[in-house]
């Protein structure tokens, strides 16, 4: 793959909720570089995730963790499963570094996550820093800011 | 309804020896009773004064329902006063935390107080020159509460003027607090990191209970512990043992490791898991720490300290401490069914920054609303209070490793997966609830 034009950048972000939405987890795990970080801030406008708390801070490790658990028969927490949804707004190309093979993305979206009678909706934005590894786009940090980061919330289970 | 109001022994009969009844954790008006005798007879955790390190900082916080805040005076001791206007209501302050400079100002209609919560000025004041101000209610200013100790930093407060004193109502329990501290190469804690607010739709006591529960970890954590550890195992080998799976592993470890551990009851609710060891024992040294301990308090002592691992301590009514790791959980209750668990960490002063970073890995792993642990305790919390309406059995059982000689409100050291801590609670709870009634 060259350099990914604007409309693949945005495609592959609009993709990459779309296997959320859809469980297909381990495709979704496949779209990180081996080094990736999905990274979800506890405080606003944070910048250090080592010795600022956040929500989640996860390596691959840490999501294929959370991807297993989910099909165990005894993960209580998801009988029954919880579901969930994203409303994108059109991603935006924060930056193109060609010579440094990096991406960054910038999107606002609506999700919401529901199980039994249950259903909340969060606001966030997503910022998206992508590579080209073989020829295809990858994760390399997708850090999720909620707009009420600071909150008290319920279980939050699967990924925004 | 008044089935518990001004009826003592109603509320005795709630707590048997090894039963207690469903109504401690669904019933409204026992909450209600408990905010206004348990929360107030009893010294309750407001906040660590590394919050407030100057004049005029101030933390707004809650003791059991009631809206407080602690304050910096300008005598550099840390005030606790009740955090409404004399005037109308309004809160005082508007940010949770921050610096008020020399008094607080009502943004209402401008009364102000000093920092020990005494009225300093109200605007036009002539208008309450035949009104008896000095007798009526006002006159107390922002009600500051009597009754604050600050040990070693962590401040607490007392609302009613019954109950035992702080000594007395702590008594030894006060070395989990020691371990913790003494962590520090200098001695001193700070918080640090931010808080991790998590809101539980269950009774403030199931989580308190849970604290203590070791016969829980290799059930309700399988799907979390023991997925990491399959996950590490498949790992290439040669690969470091990273953090996260040294902290998520030992929720797996065995029945026998429990019991071993063993747990200490100490008078007035109090008590702690991990008298031997615990699931905070094994961790990796971290490069150079124990080199400051030993330049702080010589090998010996530095030993001592770093060999206590205590699991989990419970400040009844509604604290749980993590010495080893340096963080502490809040039972805030709201309702019955309704309670905010908020996850403080600390930084051990003079010490590697890798310590906090591990406490806030484990924070996050463990206590965060997206935790893969916390998602399953809060599931069966939840699945209580709910399983809990059900009429044909009201009693909720505590009675695991119960000896008809087992004393009440006395120290003692025991199996790991006794119940005796909870029983310990309860017999408190009775206890302190009652004692203002």
């Amino acid at each position: 793959m060259a350099a990914p034009t604007n409309q693949e950048l945005i495609d592959f972000v609009i993709r990459e909720a779309r296997l959320i939405d859809m469980h297909r987890l381990d495709e979704w795990l496949d779209l990180f570089t081996e080094d990736g970080i999905y990274w979800m801030p506890l405080e606003w406008g944070q910048t250090d995730p080592r010795l600022t708390a956040s929500l989640m801070y996860e390596d691959k490790m840490l999501l294929t963790i959370r991807i297993e658990r989910l099909k165990g028969n005894r993960t209580f927490s998801q009988k029954p499963r919880s579901r969930c949804h994203h409303v994108l707004q059109t991603p935006q190309i924060e930056r193109r570094d060609e010579a440094n093979n990096e991406y960054v993305t910038w999107t606002p979206m609506h999700y919401v996550e529901t199980r039994n009678d249950d259903q909340q909706l969060y606001a966030a934005w997503a910022t998206h820093t992508l590579s080209v590894v073989d020829g295809k786009l990858k994760i390399k940090l997708k850090r999720v800011d909620i707009v009420n980061c600071d909150a008290a919330f319920g279980n939050i289970q699967l990924f925004m | 309804m008044n089935r518990y109001r001004g009826n003592v022994e109603a509320v005795r009969n709630l707590i048997r020896e090894t039963e207690v009844h469903r109504d401690v954790y669904i019933d409204e008006e026992v909450f209600h009773l408990e905010m206004e005798h348990l929360f107030a007879n009893t010294w309750v955790y407001v906040g660590h004064d590394s919050q407030v390190p100057n004049p005029g900082d101030y933390f707004g916080t809650t003791v059991g329902t009631q809206p407080i805040l602690m304050v910096r005076h300008t005598d550099n001791t840390v005030k606790v006063l009740h955090n409404r206007c004399p005037h109308k209501g309004t809160r005082i302050t508007t940010e949770t935390c921050g610096n008020t400079g020399k008094f607080f100002r009502c943004p209402y209609h401008a009364w102000t107080f000093r920092t020990d919560g005494t009225l300093r000025q109200i605007p036009l004041s002539r208008g309450y020159e035949k009104a008896g101000l000095n007798d009526s209610h006002a006159a107390n200013g922002m009600n500051p509460v009597r009754h604050v100790h600050n040990y070693r930093g962590f401040v607490f407060a007392k609302l009613n003027d019954v109950g035992p004193g702080f000594e007395e109502f702590f008594g030894e329990s006060l070395s989990s607090f020691d371990n913790m501290v003494d962590r520090s190469p200098a001695g001193r804690l700070e918080v640090a990191g931010g808080v991790l607010r998590y809101m539980h739709n269950c009774n403030w006591k199931m989580l308190v209970e849970n604290q203590t529960d070791t016969c829980h970890p290799m059930v309700a954590h399988e799907s979390s512990a023991g997925t990491a550890i399959k996950v590490w195992e498949n790992a290439p080998p040669g690969t470091k043992k990273p953090m996260a799976v040294e902290i998520y592993a030992p929720f797996m470890a065995p029945y026998d490791f429990f019991e071993n551990m063993g747990i200490r009851v100490w008078p007035n609710g109090h008590g702690h898991t991990g008298v031997h060891h615990s699931i905070h024992s094994n961790y990796s040294a971290i490069p150079g720490y124990f080199d400051k301990m030993v330049a702080a308090y010589g090998e010996n002592r530095a030993k001592a300290i770093l060999d206590e691992n205590r699991h989990n301590t419970i400040y009844f009514p509604n604290l749980m401490i993590k010495g080893p790791i340096q963080l502490i959980r809040l039972f805030k209750p709201i309702a019955a069914n309704k309670t905010l668990v908020e996850s403080w960490t600390f930084r051990l002063v003079d010490a590697p920054d890798l310590l906090l970073e591990r406490t806030l890995m484990y924070n996050r792993l463990i206590n965060a609303p997206t935790s893969v642990v916390g998602h399953d305790d809060l599931e069966v919390y939840e699945r209580a209070q709910e399983g809990l309406k059900v009429d044909a059995n009201q009693w909720v059982n505590v009675g695991r490793l119960y000896d008809p000689s087992e004393g009440h409100d006395v120290t003692a050291e025991t199996n790991g997966t006794t119940e005796w801590q909870m029983r310990n609670q309860f017999r408190a709870w009775s206890k302190y609830m009652t004692m203002s009634m």
